[in-house]
């Protein structure tokens, strides 16, 4: 295995008692995250991309499963190669915030409020290394150096309340990062802080990335995040990856008409004033998305066959997929 | 916090100024009269007007309030009327049979519902949750003169044994002093659990929703850590907050249950005060509890801040 993360046929299941099926709310996901890559996970809310990441850690949280036949492999920096749905969760636990590491959406929730920044940051050192504490403090006290956190030795000593989301954040991906970890995954990041802030955090970000050999998930809705930050993204729609390619490719050739209206939704300064495009309809909620192509309903293009029968994900150019019969292999031909 | 706590204790004194008089117009106004407990209701007026002057209950309540209160503030809560024993020592040596009634209560209530109730709200669900939620409801619902009764019954019955009688002081013999305290403690802690159970997995279940619960966890938690160090502990503040006012109401006598096991409590003093209208025995001990319970939710609200330091008193 040549790649960090390997997620094949990955399904995630919501069960629904004992008689009936389970809803899968992300269905056949293949991602492949190379080492040092920054990939991009982009999509509306409620299409599965958040959850596909929370699998990855194994944090799926009640009653969610992933699906028979999911397959999510890591490689570690020791070249062993580990099957995340298959390890037992005393496994799981070395693997969480040590090689793979979170950080969440909401800055202001995601500590704890009862505990300093320290006693927060040293945890993390605490589960995974064996540092006195006065090599814990040293540690943390760098580490907020490093996110450029002003006064660190008055932070350390600082509860969650007394700081602002943006600094909050700061910790967050200090916490994330502390374990020089191996695979990042930001779950929108900047979506709860304010525009000025979420600058700041993404320069944050794309700075420590050089010195740290880290891959990065980035998980947003926001395609002017992916833009800034990510070299390779994968556009969810409803549970599936419906197109797949470098970031320069998307915003040059998007192939998928979703992906397209996405782009063409993007306000931007500058220009004539014109309406704002707006996707029609709305999404399918999970359990029914019938047999056809699960966008065809709000789709300009759609025809008889995409009611008829799902496209599947195919490379349309050299590492470009999309699922859409419009660039469906022997097309072409046909025309 | 020094301030903060003077002032709460100041707090204390227009409290039980309202308690003090709402009590002692409450024993002039129920029917009955403790001349009449004491001659009968046959006696002659001259008679009763002859104890009356001796209790001092011939003068006008204001001036009856006034001497009853002021010889409170000199520490001075009078004397019974059917007795004549002083009734501040009575108060205090009654108060440690409640008070040791209360501590064991507590701590069996605590060790059967806080580890019950987290387990309750981790295994959401499960059978083990319905079992606890079930003894939960038991336990709120099930009177504890019923369980008392139920448990004499069944330890006679089944085993033979009966409870001690004659209550002796923990320092004189702590382990008759034990076998005494043990089942109506039991009884208490078993009906105070529920509803601290209960307390406890809803409150644990809505903070393990939370964020930073799966923060705790990305970072390579332990079930133990997440649950213990940061799910309890975030939960404790309603938790505490019921088991400060469950321990002020014990702390007021647990009537019905020492009347049951005849343990000579608080609840039981100021019952039969109430049943002779021992005027200032009933005064003294209603003016006690109050005090107490005040005291205990003033503590309550310091250990909020010690536990939490979102909250603060400065």
């Amino acid at each position: 295995m040549e790649h960090l993360l390997e997620l094949r046929n990955l399904s995630i299941d919501l069960p629904r008692g004992k008689r009936q099926s389970p809803v899968k709310l992300v269905e056949g996901v293949d991602l492949t995250v190379r080492k040092k890559q920054n990939f991009g996970v982009v999509g509306e809310s409620g299409c599965g991309k958040s959850i596909t990441c929370s699998a990855i850690m194994g944090l799926l949280s009640y009653p969610l499963t992933v699906g028979a036949g999911s397959s999510i492999r890591f490689l570690k920096e020791n070249g062993e190669e580990l099957e995340i749905t298959s390890l037992s969760p005393a496994e799981l636990r070395k693997l969480r915030g040590k090689d793979i590491s979170m950080i969440f959406q909401e800055p202001m929730t995601a500590l704890d409020p009862m505990y300093t920044i320290e006693e927060q940051i040293n945890e993390t050192l605490r589960f995974h290394t064996s540092l006195s504490k006065p090599e814990m403090h040293e540690a943390a006290l760098a580490m907020l150096k490093k996110v450029k956190i002003p006064r660190p030795e008055q932070i350390l000593k600082d509860y969650p309340h007394h700081l602002s989301g943006g600094m909050l954040q700061r910790v967050m991906i200090a916490i994330a990062l502390i374990n020089n970890p191996r695979l990042l995954i930001a779950d929108e990041p900047t979506t709860a802080l304010d525009v000025t802030i979420q600058a700041q955090i993404l320069d944050l970000m794309n700075e420590l990335r050089e010195s740290y050999d880290t891959s990065v998930i980035m998980i947003t809705h926001d395609l002017g995040v992916i833009a800034e930050t990510c070299e390779e993204v994968a556009v969810f729609y409803a549970g599936q990856v419906v197109e797949q390619a470098s970031v320069e490719e998307i915003f040059r050739a998007a192939a998928h008409p979703y992906t397209a209206g996405l782009l063409k939704s993007v306000t931007s300064l500058g220009g004539e004033e014109k309406m704002l495009y707006t996707i029609q309809g709305a999404v399918p909620t999970a359990g029914n998305f019938g047999q056809g192509c699960r966008f065809a309903d709000r789709c300009e293009y759609c025809e008889s066959r995409c009611r008829e029968s799902a496209p599947a994900l195919t490379e349309i150019s050299p590492g470009h997929l999309c699922r859409c019969w419009l660039h469906a292999p022997g097309k072409e031909a046909a025309q | 916090m020094k301030n903060y706590i003077l002032r709460r204790i100041l707090q204390v004194v227009p409290v039980l100024i309202g308690i003090s008089i709402l009590i002692f117009a409450v024993m002039k106004m129920i029917p009955g009269d403790v001349i009449s407990g004491i001659l009968g209701v046959e006696a002659t007026p001259e008679l009763r007007a002859q104890l009356a002057a001796k209790y001092g209950l011939d003068r006008p309540y204001l001036v009856q309030y006034l001497d009853w209160i002021g010889g409170v503030l000199h520490g001075d809560f009078g004397e019974s009327i059917r007795t004549s024993a002083p009734i501040l020592p009575e108060i205090l040596s009654r108060f440690k049979v409640t008070a040791e009634l209360t501590i064991l209560a507590a701590f069996i209530s605590w060790i059967i519902a806080i580890p019950l109730g987290v387990l309750a709200a981790v295994k959401r669900n499960t059978l083990a949750d319905r079992f606890v939620r079930v003894f939960a409801l038991l336990g709120v619902s099930v009177p504890n003169f019923a369980l008392s009764i139920l448990l004499i019954l069944v330890l006679s019955l089944a085993f033979s044994y009966f409870p001690p009688l004659g209550y002796v002081g923990f320092l004189e013999d702590p382990l008759r002093n034990l076998q005494i305290m043990i089942l109506p403690a039991a009884i208490l802690g078993v009906t105070i659990s529920g509803s601290v159970m209960r307390m406890t997995r809803s409150s644990v279940l809505e903070v393990l929703r939370q964020d930073f619960i799966k923060t705790v966890r990305a970072k390579g938690a332990s079930e133990r850590v997440a649950i213990f160090r940061h799910a309890l502990r975030n939960a404790l503040i309603p938790i505490i907050t019921l088991i400060g006012m469950q321990i002020g109401s014990l702390l007021g006598g647990a009537v019905i249950v020492e009347q049951i096991f005849s343990l000579p409590g608080l609840g039981q003093m100021t019952l039969t005060g109430i049943n002779q209208r021992d005027y200032p025995v009933v005064q003294g001990c209603v003016l006690f509890i109050a005090f107490i319970y005040v005291l205990v939710n003033l503590l309550t609200d310091l250990l909020y801040a010690y536990i939490d330091p979102r909250i603060s008193y400065d």
